[in-house]
């Protein structure tokens, strides 16, 4: 089939050629450069060293929150606001992957219909599962990789359930956690988390009777924070309506607030560069262990048949195929 | 997987999505009542491999011919196009001419679908 062809085709082309779309801003180039990202492919590092110095000027927003809250169409709504200032939206958006097959059911495109059609909008889904270097890296090299292709505003959406998916929303400029109504004690169960590492708090459905008082709930338990360290801001709770954008500017005023402040106090620098660091270390970490695996399949075989009969421990196991003992 | 025009049933459609998802594959589900052009836009930013359209309207000779169109124009009839649903028999071979890799009619167990990709789209799974 000569359409199968061409597909081969592609798989084979040229980093720099496909860094040279990504860049122009070709959306296929883009998509196609994600699709790399995703499959860990050979030509990554040679694309992404193309495409790295071009990256670090866009707003990066993660959004994160229980499933069900709200986020995709309050990030809908976001999304509106932020074209009606002319900037270009790039949307990178994680569904959970199932742990048993690998696949994933990814929906939350579903909400942000409206942009599919508008040119300065890129959305793209991602599967929590089996990426080179953790979600967190996976997600940041897709959002990377629609900086370099031009476009402004990044935002990150998660499940805010299990680290990885944390980890994606607060490698970001702003982290915003939504929640909803009558909640009460999902916030408790949060507060060790997910809660220290957003910024800015939404509560989202606040038509909801028990909108005003989950607000209330929360802030009193970021008190508590401030109380505990006066230097930490308590951070802003907003009321939103994905619905019908109720909040939603506010939402962005919140946002942008707490930008100005990063920036005046120098916290923007310190949390980039902590965030890159992050990214090299979980990047070498995830070549490790594929290293790691592969000498268990072949020259290391026989290490693990040794540790299941119970004549080598885990411990020493681990220390021979680091080639430590 | 994608439910083109005005047709509200996506039963099928999620049906299908949870079987392939259950085969290992990733499956981004467009949602209800989308256009062509919404769902072509959505396959080249997914850069996804096969677009599966769900039809109970009986709209499919004209709204999967203008998929494949679409595709074409965007440069990525690479992409299989497919579709499930309650299509005549005698339009099969019409869909099929127009550029519809397979159809399958109700009552089809969802694993014929999943050998079907897994064979038309080796990277699929």
């Amino acid at each position: 089939m000569a359409s199968k062809g061409k597909r081969e085709g592609r798989e084979k082309e040229s980093a720099s050629a496909l860094a040279e779309g990504v860049v122009a801003g070709d959306k296929r180039s883009l998509a196609r450069a994600i699709s790399k990202i995703e499959r860990g492919d050979e030509n990554l590092p040679a694309l992404f060293s193309e495409l790295y110095p071009r990256t670090g000027e866009a707003i990066t927003i993660g959004f994160t929150g229980p499933p069900g809250v709200g986020k995709s169409s309050i990030i809908a709504k976001l999304i509106r606001l932020y074209r009606d200032e002319d900037k270009k939206v790039g949307v990178v958006s994680v569904d959970p992957s199932s742990p048993f097959t690998k696949g994933a059911i990814l929906g939350d495109r579903i909400r942000l219909a409206d942009h599919f059609l508008d040119k300065d909008v890129f959305i793209r889904s991602m599967g929590s599962r089996g990426h080179l270097g953790g979600l967190a890296a996976a997600s940041r090299l897709a959002g990377m990789t629609m900086e370099a292709a031009g476009f402004d505003v990044i935002l990150y959406e998660t499940v805010g359930v299990g680290q990885g998916e944390v980890e994606v929303a607060s490698a970001a400029d702003t982290v915003v956690l939504c929640l909803q109504p009558g909640a009460g004690d999902a916030v408790q169960a949060l507060k060790a988390g997910v809660m220290e590492v957003a910024d800015v708090f939404c509560i989202n459905k606040a038509d909801h009777p028990q909108a005003r008082g989950t607000a209330a709930e929360v802030r009193s338990i970021l008190e508590i924070g401030h109380e505990l360290d006066p230097d930490a801001p308590v951070p802003p709770i907003v009321l939103t309506r994905g619905d019908t954008g109720e909040g939603v500017a506010e939402l962005e005023k919140a946002i942008e607030a707490h930008r100005g402040h990063l920036i005046e106090t120098g916290g923007m620098e310190r949390r980039r560069r902590a965030s890159l660091r992050d990214f090299v270390i979980s990047w070498a970490t995830g070549r490790l262990e594929k290293e790691m695996e592969e000498r268990l399949r072949g020259e290391d075989a026989d290490v693990m048949e040794r540790v299941y009969e119970r004549r080598l421990d885990p411990i020493a196991a681990s220390g021979k195929i680091l080639r430590q003992a | 997987m994608a439910k083109v025009g005005l047709d509200g049933h996506d039963r099928g459609a999620k049906i299908i999505a949870r079987a392939l998802r259950d085969a290992g594959m990733e499956v981004i589900y467009t949602g209800l009542h989308q256009t062509p052009e919404q769902v072509v836009e959505a396959t080249i930013q997914e850069d996804a491999d096969a677009i599966g359209v769900s039809i109970l309207s009986g709209a499919h000779m004209t709204l999967l011919p203008r998929i494949v169109d679409l595709l074409k124009e965007n440069d990525a009839e690479d992409v299989l196009v497919f579709c499930g649903g309650t299509i005549p028999k005698e339009d099969i071979p019409k869909l099929k001419e127009a550029g519809v890799g397979e159809v399958f009619t109700p009552g089809t167990p969802t694993k014929k679908a999943v050998e079907y990709l897994r064979r038309a789209v080796p990277s699929a799974s």
